[in-house]
């Protein structure tokens, strides 16, 4: 189930990243493009009960670590939207990837050429809002003024540290007008159809099985009904 | 002025969000009133959790927060929240 993988194609190539996959050779197989940074903690139990439930229903699912995130060893700070997006192209070509569920702002990094969902998917611009609000308030609170606009602008020349996590200019300048764009045979899957509060507004990692009932099956029941 | 059913509508959204942001009860935020504490008084309701409560509040209630609303005066109590977001609903 814990293995490494390549990638090619983004920054920091050619260094191994961890590799969680569900993998028995079979026809259906999904590319999971996980949630980023605080997001991705929160939601890292949750996304690996969605794949032990996909792998009973038959699927084989594959959850590989971007350059900079989770357990890698590439730096974060020089990441790029444009290279994980590489990274995940590359990613699906080398799982022979059927199939993508994209997460929260892994929505941003989809390959276009696979049918499959995104979950609850979080744009740039409101990823960086809540991440620069979070360090604004902080700064208020200890006593400093901070600006949103002016961090953001410092942010695209220079890179900035929000929330604990390193963020380049590349990666500031990309996720500032970057949208999740569904592509054909690509569909939305909302929280509302999910149930309860997403996990990743909690303030500390949490569980809830049902919720990983919910999405497992819809996207099992989405992949029987498109077989035929 | 707002109707009653709108006021009520909002009363019931904020709480509701409020317990989705922080993890709370719905029970403990349905009992909430003008003057129960919030940002000091609850523990959950720390820095990061507020920069989450405003960004959940743009969201669903179509609202656009900006740095100089954020004030002691609207996080202190959930009467102060409320009132906060009526405001803003007016203006939108």
């Amino acid at each position: 189930m814990i293995s490494t993988w390549t990638p090619t194609g983004a920054d920091g190539a050619g260094r191994e990243e961890l590799l969680v996959a569900f993998d028995q050779r079979r026809q259906r197989r999904v590319l999971v493009c996980p949630a980023w940074f605080d997001e991705a903690n929160k939601l890292r139990r949750f996304t690996v009960e969605v794949m032990r439930r996909l792998d009973r229903a038959g699927i084989d699912s594959f959850l590989p670590d971007l350059p900079g995130c989770n357990d890698s060893l590439a730096p974060l700070a020089v990441q790029t939207l444009a290279g994980w997006q590489a990274g995940m192209a590359t990613a699906a070509q080398q799982f022979a990837a059927t199939h993508v569920l994209a997460i929260r702002a892994g929505a941003l990094v989809t390959p276009d050429h696979l049918p499959g969902w995104h979950y609850a998917p979080q744009s740039g611009p409101k990823l960086l809002r809540g991440m620069i609000r979070a360090r604004t308030i902080a700064a208020r609170e200890a006593g400093r003024e901070e600006r949103a606009e002016a961090l953001l602008a410092l942010g695209r020349t220079e890179g900035l540290t929000l929330g604990g996590w390193s963020l380049g200019a590349g990666l500031i300048q990309g996720l500032a007008d970057a949208e999740p764009r569904l592509s054909d045979g690509q569909t939305e899957i909302a929280q509302s159809a999910i149930g309860g509060p997403g996990l990743w507004l909690r303030a500390e990692p949490d569980d809830d099985s049902a919720q990983a009932d919910r999405l497992a099956a819809l996207i099992a029941d989405s992949i029987a009904g498109s077989a035929g | 002025m707002p109707g009653e059913a709108a006021e009520a509508a909002l009363d019931q959204e904020l709480k509701g969000l409020i317990a989705d942001v922080l993890g709370l009860d719905p029970a403990q935020a349905a009992a909430f009133g003008p003057e129960s504490g919030l940002f000091g008084h609850l523990p959950e309701l720390d820095s990061m959790a507020v920069a989450g409560l405003l960004t959940e509040m743009e969201d669903r209630l179509g609202i656009v927060i900006e740095d100089d609303d954020v004030d002691g005066e609207m996080l202190e109590t959930y009467g102060g929240l409320l009132a906060f977001a009526r405001a803003k609903l007016a203006d939108s």
